[in-house]
């Protein structure tokens, strides 16, 4: 691309070409950005439905940061009680869905949009796991992938501290109370990130700040950086093989079709679809059944009191679960610790994905037996996790959920030997396409 | 690229002279926005003992104040859930309280200064939620066959007895705390101060 860059910018006696393209052009790579990333980027011909969710979580993200932009306009990070007792973070909450014109519109969308982010995202990652678009040469792309779904964890976490409720209050007392677990630093650490003793006024005005400002521009750039690197070694497809490995005299792969405008089509199908659905959720059940609107967060926070039954969103049941999981104190270290320690290695470990995988194909559809069972025995896990997250502490969750996170973590821990010996199926020389 | 006999030796020290000043500021830059996060001299400043009357407080009834933001319980423990204590000296993982959650003259069998009233910060252990509630025996509320009652952690399911005491293989890793507090009198508690003498 960078050798294409002065392409065509002057005429046969060295001036400058004179439409307005090329004169922006001549200062500006526009067209080579155009062709590079859209008009002659060459993806894989054999895209199915699981190659939705990248650009969707990019449709996501853009609804998340346009209605964020209109909810600050209104939004009050105040833990104070206002004159009738209501903390305001709260009231101006309440005051976006009841007063400020289409307010509650926006609120939803942003709320749902939560969810929906974490669906896409979910189902994104699931389909690299399915045709091993993290194998060679796309180990970055994966990386960053992870990098940016633990940002997103955080500013999910953050965001839901802004309305003031009592789930916001609990919720966060607890995962900022998990930093306390590590030995040493923990306790010094949980008050800086708090910035006070307590859960109080300057927690909730520094998660306001990262909310709205620090973390979504962490996201922003490691979105571009996720994209640099996708384009620079070529997109995966369901049959994990390369169509670099088959072109025409002029370098383009035979089984390639430019991104638009074949496949910005396909994806607007997609966009509509998805917000047939998205919408479907803000008009008729904002809520989610309790699960993207929790009902203990109608309730004002109140330091003095947990609700009876706390359980964190949706998207961060499994990770609970493993956490709520670790019950025995280790080497000296207390049981809190380890299950902090296990709930970050459940995320982390995912990044290392590449270079755990051994087997010689990428795609599950060549894939053996060992590996197909595996990743089932994965899914029913993480589901499993996440159903039990959404529960209540009891002696059955207890024990499920160890033997689930056991089976969570053998899926990665096992993988270099058993996708190895697994009895994989030839990859075809060419993509499989009707 | 390897033309090294070209080096400037001099040159590239005060680059690396350079970089290294340079580095050193941007790391020292960082210290005030770090340091602004902790809490402010006001955050610091607040907390300030809490006076409590518990003349009213009949036995099996508990209280909750507020306490440097956190909730405070005042336990006034009858004869019947005292009793349970002992039963339970084998079930909970510190019953002598060697762990460092309470004053020296709270190092007792009731983890109290009157044996009936309790006072403990109601914030388990584990991750900081508030315990709930659950003095009746048996599994009325919810409880296992064989509860002798106290509380337990809505979060992660720690348990604890009456005396504040967690049960073994819970997450809590250890007993509730029992705040510095003061009899000012027999009805009147102070929370949040030591004065030597009861």
């Amino acid at each position: 691309m960078a050798s294409n860059s002065g392409y065509d910018k002057y005429k046969s006696d060295g001036s400058l070409k004179g439409n307005l393209l090329e004169w922006f052009d001549a200062r500006f790579p526009a067209t080579s950005l155009w062709r590079g990333h859209l008009a002659e980027y060459y993806a894989p011909k054999n895209f199915n439905f699981w190659y939705f969710f990248g650009s969707l979580a990019m449709v996501v993200l853009a609804i998340q940061i346009v209605t964020g932009i209109f909810l600050v306009m209104f939004y009050k990070p105040d833990a104070s009680l206002n004159a009738n007792g209501v903390p305001v973070a709260f009231a101006s909450v309440e005051y976006i869905m009841r007063d400020v014109n289409w307010g509650w519109l926006i609120r939803y969308m942003h709320s749902t949009g939560a969810s929906a982010f974490f669906v896409v995202v979910y189902l994104h990652m699931f389909r690299g796991m399915l045709y091993g678009s993290y194998r060679k040469p796309r180990e970055l792309i994966w990386v960053f992938g992870m990098l940016i779904f633990l940002v997103l964890m955080a500013e999910a976490f953050m965001g839901y501290l802004l309305p003031w409720g009592q789930m916001s209050f609990w919720g966060a007392q607890v995962i900022v109370n998990l930093f306390s677990a590590i030995p040493f630093v923990g306790e010094p650490l949980s008050i800086w990130i708090r910035g006070d003793y307590v859960i109080g006024d300057a927690t909730l005005n520094r998660f306001f700040s990262f909310h709205v400002i620090a973390i979504p521009l962490a996201l922003l750039g490691l979105v571009a950086a996720h994209i640099m690197a996708l384009h620079e070694v070529g997109s995966n497809n369901p049959d994990g093989i390369e169509i670099k490995k088959n072109v025409d005299a002029n370098g383009i792969p035979l089984d390639g079709i430019p991104f638009h405008p074949y496949y910005t089509v396909k994806d607007i199908v997609g966009v509509v679809v998805f917000l047939i659905l998205f919408f479907g959720v803000v008009f008729f059940a904002p809520e989610g059944g309790g699960y993207f609107l929790e009902y203990n967060n109608f309730f004002p926070a109140d330091p003095l009191k947990t609700p009876p039954h706390i359980a964190p969103v949706w998207y961060f049941t499994p990770s609970y679960s493993i956490l709520r999981s670790m019950v025995w104190p280790v080497f000296g270290l207390e049981a809190k610790f380890w299950g902090v320690v296990a709930m970050g290695a459940s995320v982390v470990v995912i990044a290392f994905l590449p270079w755990l995988d051994r087997s010689p194909v990428k795609s599950i559809r060549y894939r053996g037996p060992i590996y197909k069972s595996f990743l089932t025995a994965f899914v029913i896990a993480f589901l499993t996790l996440g159903y039990f997250g959404t529960q209540p502490p009891s002696p059955v969750g207890e024990v499920v959920s160890q033997i689930c996170s056991l089976i969570y973590f053998s899926f990665f821990l096992l993988m270099p030997w058993y996708s190895k010996i697994d009895k994989c199926k030839p990859e075809p020389e060419r993509v499989t396409f009707k | 690229m390897s033309e090294e006999s070209k080096v400037d030796c001099g040159r590239r020290r005060l680059i690396i002279a350079t970089a290294v000043v340079g580095g050193a500021g941007a790391v020292t830059a960082v210290v005030p926005f770090v340091s602004s996060m902790l809490p402010s001299e006001r955050a610091k400043a607040a907390g300030a003992p809490v006076e409590v009357d518990v003349s009213n407080l009949a036995p099996g009834q508990m209280i909750t104040v507020e306490w440097r933001g956190k909730p405070v319980w005042i336990f006034n423990r009858n004869q019947e859930m005292l009793d349970t204590l002992a039963k339970l000296e084998q079930a909970v993982a510190d019953p002598k309280s060697d762990g460092k959650q309470q004053p020296e003259y709270c190092k007792n069998p009731t983890r109290s200064i009157k044996p009936n009233l309790l006072v403990a910060v109601g914030i388990c252990t584990h991750l900081g939620c508030s315990p709930t509630s659950k003095f009746k025996q048996g599994g009325e509320e919810g409880m296992p066959a064989d509860w002798l009652g106290g509380f337990i952690c809505p979060c992660h399911g720690s348990t604890f007895d009456f005396a504040g005491r967690v049960f073994r293989n819970k997450p809590a890793p250890s007993n509730l705390e029992v705040p510095p507090h003061t009899y000012l009198s027999e009805t009147r508690i102070l929370i949040g101060e030591d004065r030597k003498g009861v």
